[in-house]
């Protein structure tokens, strides 16, 4: 290296350091520091939400509303652009009444995304909440690819104490999501769960067998209550639209799963698919034990993204 | 796409701005704003986004424009360039141990990057370099990680250590080295299971592993489509528990990938590998000047500024043999009209003779000894020949004479004038060339009244 390009890199490595105690920073400074709405402030605002991933595009559309709120009702105090600032995601957020219905009625659940997300582990969850609540689970291995993939959701039925059927290595996903389909309505089962494998939302043909798993469900179980959730790292960046605009394409999407929010990512991202694809994220992931699976609140959801 | 449009949007800005010679201020800062969108958009943190661009600013400003860039696109090429050097690193091998020493890996990372199927990937690639590996399963939370690992290890046809899940990790890290020493392996990798960078008690867990088991590498292995937290992740895990490496995970999605610019940004440490599949036998070295094109998510603009380099070093080849048929007094016209191209895109003669030493201040006066028009005019008499009297000058009979003067919609004493002139400058090139005292100037070149050298 040069020294030339060492002094680039060093500058940059300090600025970062300098800068490294504000990174996680909470809103109300922001308010607070700011006696005039201006420029300054605006950027400061883009600042927290771009930090939080809610991506350029999203941020965007937020503060040219809050402009025009703020034009409107000829605003002036920072303080009262917070509460319009907070109070519009919050309500952009908020999940339907109808959003768990599935619960009052024979449902399947199939559950879709990419590798790693947290697929396997919300089914589990959410297959002890539901055996909480008294319902009948029924648990589908269809993820036949991954290395003990099986033995990993076997695992997690055992613990939810729950019946579980597939999760044969190198078996047909599609026979496993038949057959399951038709073993729940045999046995009257509430809720089927349906696990499936992570995949990667530009891999076409392991799309395509998606699609068709979506297919064979609906027609082997018409009138059933349906919900496809999407399983989406709160880790990840933009590319979490893209997986859930790509998901929707082979299943339509009524909800998401937002894991690892015990961490320190924000998933703010899930604010610009609720606002681009109209997709509601249902449950939030918290944790590795089956209790750490919580029905989506907007108001803890705005409140950790402003870490107020 | 929104990226194919900032591509759009940056040739729109910067449309009507011509090549000017240096990068303005302006240029800069209107040309940055784009790619720091471009940069946010591919998740690079925001705060690396704001000290990056800050640092290329710093650094275009003054500098002079490439032929046939418009300075929109010299600040992306100056961007790309230094987004190469920061991601770059001497290293790109995981460290190995000398001699027959046996080489302690650990792999480690959040909860679902991809440990487990980067480990066994690494054991496959040590493997064609003739290294034994030993993988060590050291994932004792998450239900069959185990089993998951094993599996993987058969697939790659390498040996798997595991001791259930009851045992502490830093004891199965330990029996296993101390088995690899008995059984002939050089390599031991821990597949240890993923955590938050903020709980303590699993960063402990790591801590103790280390130092009981002196690892030589520890590898951070990190999606690649993580957002703006991967600065956080990074740091936390460098800090505490000292990392080597990085391995970049799902790299075979359609994520742009910004997070190994943060990472590398706070961590200073190499990007070693990128996982590129399911498969594994798909982990491949990581290239920094991919990974920048892929960031910056303006592979047509590269690609020309690619175009514009080639032909600089095209034009540079060029210059250098029209030097050699200079000296050997086979100037034509083709080589005028050439010369005179290459000229333009230097920004015009006056600023060639203002970057020529010992002409600095004194462009303006120089500029005034320079007769444009006659220039044009000279263009317009080689343009309306064929290529054919071009090359060969002495085809120029007064028939032709008329035709081409017509063509140019000049005199034909202008072009009489024109092609003496040429003529004479021919011959004192010739001279000049063969080492023959010439009158100290090539005196007389068509278009410069006679005056400067050429
Ligand atoms: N901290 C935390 N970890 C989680 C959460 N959800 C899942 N995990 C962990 O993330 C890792 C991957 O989870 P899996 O459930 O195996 O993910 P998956 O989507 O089924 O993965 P594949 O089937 O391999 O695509 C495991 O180590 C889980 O324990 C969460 O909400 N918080
Ligand atoms: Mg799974």
């Amino acid at each position: 290296m040069s020294e030339e390009k060492k002094g680039f890199f060093a500058r940059l490595k300090a600025g970062l350091a300098k800068t490294r105690d504000n990174i996680v920073r909470g809103i109300d400074s922001v308010f607070s520091g700011f006696s005039a709405i201006d420029d300054d402030f605006y950027e400061e605002l883009e600042e927290i939400l771009i930090m939080g991933d809610i991506g350029v595009n999203a941020t965007t559309r937020i503060i040219e509303r809050l402009r025009g709120q703020i034009r409107e009702r000829h605003i002036k105090e920072p303080s009262e652009c917070k509460q319009l600032l907070i109070e519009g995601i919050r309500e952009q957020m908020r999940v339907d009444d109808t959003a768990y219905d599935f619960e009052k009625e024979q449902s399947v659940i199939l559950v879709i995304g990419v590798n790693g997300v947290g697929k396997t582990t919300s089914v589990g969850k959410l297959a002890g909440k539901l055996k909480d609540q008294g319902k009948k689970v029924l648990i589908a291995a269809a993820d036949t690819f991954r290395a003990a993939a099986g033995d990993q959701l076997a695992e997690w039925a055992r613990r939810a104490e729950v019946p579980m059927v597939g999760g044969n290595e190198g078996a047909d996903p599609a026979s496993v999501v038949f057959d399951a389909v038709n073993a729940a309505k045999a046995r009257g089962v509430d809720v089927l769960l349906i696990d499936t494998a992570g995949r990667l939302h530009n891999k076409k043909n392991l799309m395509e067998e998606l699609r068709k798993i979506n297919r064979i469900i609906d027609r082997e179980y018409p009138g059933v209550h349906r919900e496809n959730l999407i399983v989406l790292d709160g880790t990840t960046g933009q590319n979490a639209l893209v997986q859930a605009r790509e998901f929707g394409e082979v299943a339509d999407l009524t909800g998401i799963i937002l894991t690892k929010m015990d961490g320190t990512a924000k998933g703010g991202i899930a604010v610009a698919i609720q606002s681009e694809l109209n997709v509601p994220v249902k449950y939030i992931g918290v944790g590795e034990t089956i209790d750490d699976l919580q029905k989506f609140n907007s108001d803890d959801f705005v409140n950790a993204l402003f870490e107020i | 796409m929104a990226f194919e449009s900032l591509t759009e949007k940056l040739q729109n800005v910067f449309k009507n701005l011509r090549s000017k010679g240096r990068l303005t201020e302006e240029d800069v800062k209107t040309a940055l704003k784009e790619v720091k969108m471009a940069l946010l958009e591919a998740d690079v943190n925001f705060r690396v986004v704001k000290q990056f661009v800050k640092a290329v600013e710093e650094r275009a400003v003054g500098q002079d424009v490439m032929n046939g860039l418009n300075p929109g696109q010299m600040v992306i090429k100056i961007v790309n360039e230094e987004m190469i050097t920061l991601m770059g690193s001497e290293t790109t091998e995981i460290a190995m141990q000398p001699g027959k020493a046996v080489t302690v890996i650990m792999m480690a990372g959040l909860q679902g990057a991809g440990k487990t199927t980067a480990t066994a990937k690494i054991a496959g690639k040590l493997k064609t370099k003739g290294k034994k590996s030993l993988l060590a399963a050291c994932d004792i939370y998450r239900p069959a990680a185990v089993e998951q690992l094993q599996i993987n290890g058969k697939k790659m046809d390498v040996d798997v250590f595991s001791m259930g899940t009851d045992h502490r990790p830093v004891e199965i890290a330990q029996e296993a080295v101390a088995y690899a020493k008995k059984n002939g392996h050089n390599v031991v990798i821990l597949d240890t299971a993923g955590r938050l960078h903020i709980d303590e008690d699993m960063m402990k867990e790591l801590q103790e592993i280390k130092e009981k088991v002196s690892v030589h590498q520890t590898l951070l292995v990190v999606d690649a489509m993580t957002g703006q937290d991967a600065v956080n992740v990074a740091r936390e895990f460098d800090e505490k528990v000292g990392i080597d490496g990085v391995v970049l995970s799902k790299m075979d999605g359609d994520t742009r990938g910004g997070a190994a610019l943060s990472i590398k940004a706070v961590t200073g440490k190499p990007i070693l590998y990128v996982s590129m599949g399911e498969k594994l036998s798909d982990m491949e070295q990581f290239y920094p000047d991919r990974m920048a094109n892929r960031i910056l998510g303006m592979g047509d603009v590269l690609s020309l500024i690619e175009k514009a380099q080639e032909s600089i070093d095209l034009d540079e080849e060029k210059s250098r043999d029209m030097a050699g048929r200079m000296k050997k007094g086979k100037f034509d016209f083709e080589d005028y009209l050439e010369s005179m191209r290459q000229m333009r895109n230097m920004g015009g003669l006056s600023s060639i003779l203002g970057m020529l030493p010992g002409m600095g201040g004194r462009g303006a006066d120089l500029e005034s000894m320079v007769d444009e028009k006659q220039l044009k005019h000279m263009e317009a008499v080689v343009l309306s020949m064929t290529k054919q009297e071009r090359r060969n000058p002495k085809l120029l009979n007064p028939q032709r004479k008329h035709r081409i003067a017509r063509g140019a919609g000049v005199d034909i004493a202008v072009v009489n004038r024109f092609i003496k002139q040429f003529e004479q400058a021919q011959k004192m090139m010739k001279q000049f060339g063969g080492g023959k005292k010439g009158r100290g100037r090539f005196g007389g070149f068509p278009g410069m009244g006679g005056r400067l050298p050429f």
